[in-house]
């Protein structure tokens, strides 16, 4: 067991070497002159070799991607170009509002992918394992941001309950600050809930196969202690681990959600900062989203080893 | 026609996949000969009219026809699907053949790669590149293809690993055929069908993947029509004219939804362990 966690540590800190790698690589080798590509047009050729000292960019590439990489490990992740100060502030103060978004997404998509899931293969080959079926697959196909824009259309534009978008802050108190955040949640969470509903059907059908669920069913339980006592449980190990995996998908999707409802979160940090060719900004939100990503993937990985003793990976 | 066809064919959800995507293409083909309005033609006195007979499904903020749009901007949706899957296929095979086939620490260096790059979703490469070289169609399409190498390189590799302990290769090694040779003529070969099934999975995901890059702005740009683009500005007219975002989300979403359809239908046929 240890050896494995070890074995997935040493595989999971290169992929991050790997991924620090690729963003470093984009940004600084591959477009030619970053301080060029900052200033535009306007700039004069000496105040971009000013700029290009003040990055370190006359220095050997090797040696700048040491020296950026040190800084990264120490939290710094360089400086804004368009707000001036600390990349790394930046997506702390944007994490307040990308971070709540994504947790109430992945609570809305359990609350509905898990129970419908269950339903669905409890009733498997009937009816109503064909509409939870046949409406998953429309959810798969229905773009999240379009599904945000049904709901202001619906919700904003014709019902009036609600705002279309904006957020004043968690300082003007818990409660509006939810209120923002609730249908871009719901939209972002209801589309990934097509998936893990999905995932739910298939574990849940696999455990009922089962000879234990047979004896049970033969022992006299009712369906429904069998069915959440026994089935339920068993399958949780694959729905928790397909739900760990779409919270890497459910952050990124937030990135797109926040421009529907403009949210100040990472994604309108990163949009932003492309038009304002503000690169170390873009740099360091997709290298914090990335990083992000590869450690969920890797907690996911890890957990499902520990949670379930006959998987010992050869 | 074999067994396995005739049965696909008498699945409901498998025709309707057939329908619909036969639709798209059949619209994207005809568009490129002939549209009921020019798609970029601005007629300003016609501006955000509601679907009229005129215009079907009225018209945009520049009095542009939405129906030509729509149908125009199924091409932008089909060709950056395509190539998306193109790459991520390419280059996905190419490392995984690479590293199952010579393992070590090649194999190795490609997995860790594989990895990394499973770190970064299409959203997250086309952010990067756009903050780079400028966004643009090009971008979205090598960054959703990017996106797929993860996948298709483990399939590639799986498949390797699996037929280089089979006989038939052992047996070619035994006459001396070359690395090269055995990969194209036995081991690549086989793991087509895999792939075939894989891809059917990845182009709907792409035209999604499209949408969302376009409609960020750092896909299709303006004046050319994409699905995406269409509701980024379509949001800023929603009060005066909702339908501007009704039928460009339709649009993905039935493309999305014929694609997958056919693809699951596709699995049962080419894939011989499902149904």
């Amino acid at each position: 067991m240890r050896r494995l966690i070890l074995r997935r540590a040493v595989a999971f800190l290169a992929t991050l070497f790997v991924v620090s790698l690729l963003v470093f690589t984009v940004v600084r080798v591959l477009p030619g002159d970053p301080a060029l590509l900052i200033m535009g047009t306007e700039g004069s050729p000496e105040a971009a070799a000013a700029l290009r000292r003040a990055m370190g960019l006359d220095r050997p590439i090797p040696v700048q991607y040491v020296e950026w990489l040190g800084g990264v490990l120490r939290g710094d992740l360089g400086r804004s170009i368009q707000y001036d100060v600390g990349v790394g502030r930046l997506i702390l103060s944007r994490l307040a509002v990308t971070l709540p978004l994504t947790v109430l997404a992945a609570v809305f998509m359990t609350l509905a992918a898990v129970p419908l899931g269950v339903y669905a293969a409890t009733r498997n080959g009937r009816a109503g394992d064909y509409v939870t079926m046949l409406l998953s697959q429309l959810g798969i196909a229905v773009p999240s941001f379009w599904a945000g824009l049904l709901l202001i259309l619906l919700f904003a534009v014709r019902l009036g309950w609600v705002q279309a978008g904006g957020f004043d802050g968690w300082a003007a108190g818990l409660w509006s600050g939810l209120r923002a955040l609730l249908l871009p949640a719901f939209a972002l969470g209801v589309v990934q809930a097509a998936i893990l509903t999905r995932t739910t059907r298939a574990a849940v059908l696999e455990v009922l196969r089962a000879d234990y669920v047979r004896t049970g069913r033969a022992k006299g339980l009712s369906e429904r202690t069998l069915t959440w006592k026994h089935v339920v449980r068993n399958a949780l190990l694959t729905i928790v681990t397909i739900l760990g995996l779409q919270l890497g998908q459910l952050l990124t999707g937030s990135i797109v959600l926040e421009n529907v409802f403009y949210l100040p979160g990472l994604g309108r940090l990163a949009l932003g900062a492309i038009s304002a060719r503000d690169l170390p900004v873009v740099q360091g939100v997709v290298l914090f989203v990335a990083a992000t990503v590869v450690t969920l993937n890797f907690v996911v990985d890890i957990l499902y080893a520990v949670l379930d003793p006959r998987i010992r990976y050869e | 026609m074999s067994r396995r066809w005739r049965r696909a064919l008498r699945h409901p959800a498998f025709v309707v996949g057939l329908v619909l995507t036969a639709a798209i293409l059949g619209t994207a083909v005809c568009s490129l000969v002939y549209t009921p309005r020019d798609p970029l033609l601005m007629e300003f006195a016609a501006r955000l009219e509601p679907p009229t007979a005129a215009h079907p499904m009225g018209t945009d903020q520049y009095g542009r026809d939405l129906l030509s749009r729509v149908m125009r901007g199924a091409i932008a949706s089909l060709a950056v699907g395509g190539v998306a899957v193109g790459i991520g296929m390419g280059v996905g095979v190419i490392l995984g053949a690479a590293g199952g086939w010579l393992g070590g620490w090649l194999d190795e260096a490609a997995m860790r790669v594989t990895d990394a790059v499973y770190g970064f979703p299409a959203v997250l490469s086309a952010l990067l590149a756009s903050a780079v070289f400028g966004p643009g169609v090009l971008i979205s399409m090598v960054a959703v293809g990017i996106a797929y190498v993860p996948v298709f390189a483990r399939l590639t590799r799986a498949s390797v690993l699996s037929l280089r302990a089979q006989e038939f290769v052992t047996a070619a090694l035994a006459l001396g055929a070359r690395d090269r040779m055995i990969l194209w003529r036995h081991v690549l070969p086989n793991t087509v069908s895999p792939l075939i099934v894989q891809a059917t999975i990845s182009f709907p995901l792409a035209i999604l993947a499209e949408a969302a890059l376009s409609y960020l702005g750092l896909g299709t740009q303006p004046p050319n029509p994409s699905w995406g683009l269409m509701l980024r500005e379509a949001q800023n007219f929603l009060q005066l004219s909702p339908w501007y975002a009704i039928f460009p989300g339709a649009a993905i979403a039935l493309a999305v939804l014929g694609f997958n359809l056919l693809g699951d239908g596709l699995r049962d046929v080419l894939d011989p362990r499902a149904g």
